[in-house]
């Protein structure tokens, strides 16, 4: 059963949806970290094909986390009003 | 407070009103502004791997000619760059009819590498690392990896470098 009602104005569920966001933004940007860091000691150690690959998943984690601030910015706005 | 004070409040710059001076004028970031920070991140850390592709030298790499086959006498060596001028190699004739060549990085700490042709085997004389000179593997010592070995092709009387190994083994150019 859906509660409504003052116990869940729209406010506290957008900042519940932005606070779950954020979590996921920081969970992708740790996983591009992680990616960043082995794709430079593969580098360093002379294994140049590892480059290609952790450039186009880095550039989808990057799309990830851009979509997630687009989310959080429209969720900011719908909330306010 | 006036209008003229809350327009010359709004005029202040984020970073003077984030990061201010004195404690008690400070403020906390925003969860906008804070999922901003993590988007900005997020585009170091791909900006990043993009110039690691950009420094990622071409898969199909240069034929540069390395020696003449009669160059070196056996158990003779020649010190050469490849593939670029930054990467020394090594060209080793270990008998009368086979030459390697491998980078002269030791795998270990990038120490350079000699070819001690007493014992035909390439050593590295920092700590003691040894490699076979028939395929470049780790025979003593800490190096972790084989030496990357440099692929040799024989055209007419020349030995012409191909590409580089990084697995090591692979065949020896031979006559």
């Amino acid at each position: 059963m859906r509660r409504q009602g003052p116990l869940y104005p729209p406010q506290r569920r957008a900042l519940t949806a932005i606070d779950g966001a954020i979590a996921l933004l920081a969970v992708l940007l740790i996983v591009q970290i992680w990616l960043l860091t082995a794709a430079l000691e593969g580098f360093l150690a002379g294994h140049y094909r590892v480059a290609l690959p952790a450039a186009v998943i880095s550039g989808v984690l990057f799309a990830g986390c851009w979509g997630l601030y687009r989310l959080i910015h429209g969720l900011d706005r719908r909330g306010r009003r | 407070m006036s209008g003229e004070q809350e327009r010359e409040q709004e005029r202040e710059p984020l970073w003077r009103e984030e990061v201010s001076i004195f404690a008690a004028d400070e403020s906390y970031v925003g969860r906008r502004q804070f999922a901003k920070f993590l988007v900005l991140t997020s585009l170091g850390m791909f900006a990043g791997n993009l110039w690691l592709l950009a420094k990622s030298p071409a898969p199909r790499l240069p034929a540069v000619p390395v020696a003449r086959l009669e160059e070196l006498p056996v158990g003779g060596v020649k010190a050469f760059s490849y593939p670029g001028p930054n990467d020394p190699c090594l060209l080793v004739r270990y008998a009368s009819d086979r030459w390697a060549a491998y980078s002269q990085k030791c795998t270990h700490l990038s120490c350079a590498v000699y070819y001690a042709a007493e014992s035909r085997r390439l050593a590295c004389p920092c700590h003691h690392g040894f490699f076979a000179v028939e395929d470049g593997r780790v025979l003593q010592g800490p190096p972790p990896r084989p030496l990357p070995r440099i692929a040799l092709e024989r055209r007419g009387d020349r030995l012409v470098a191909v590409g580089v190994d990084l697995q090591g083994g692979g065949d020896e150019a031979r006559t």
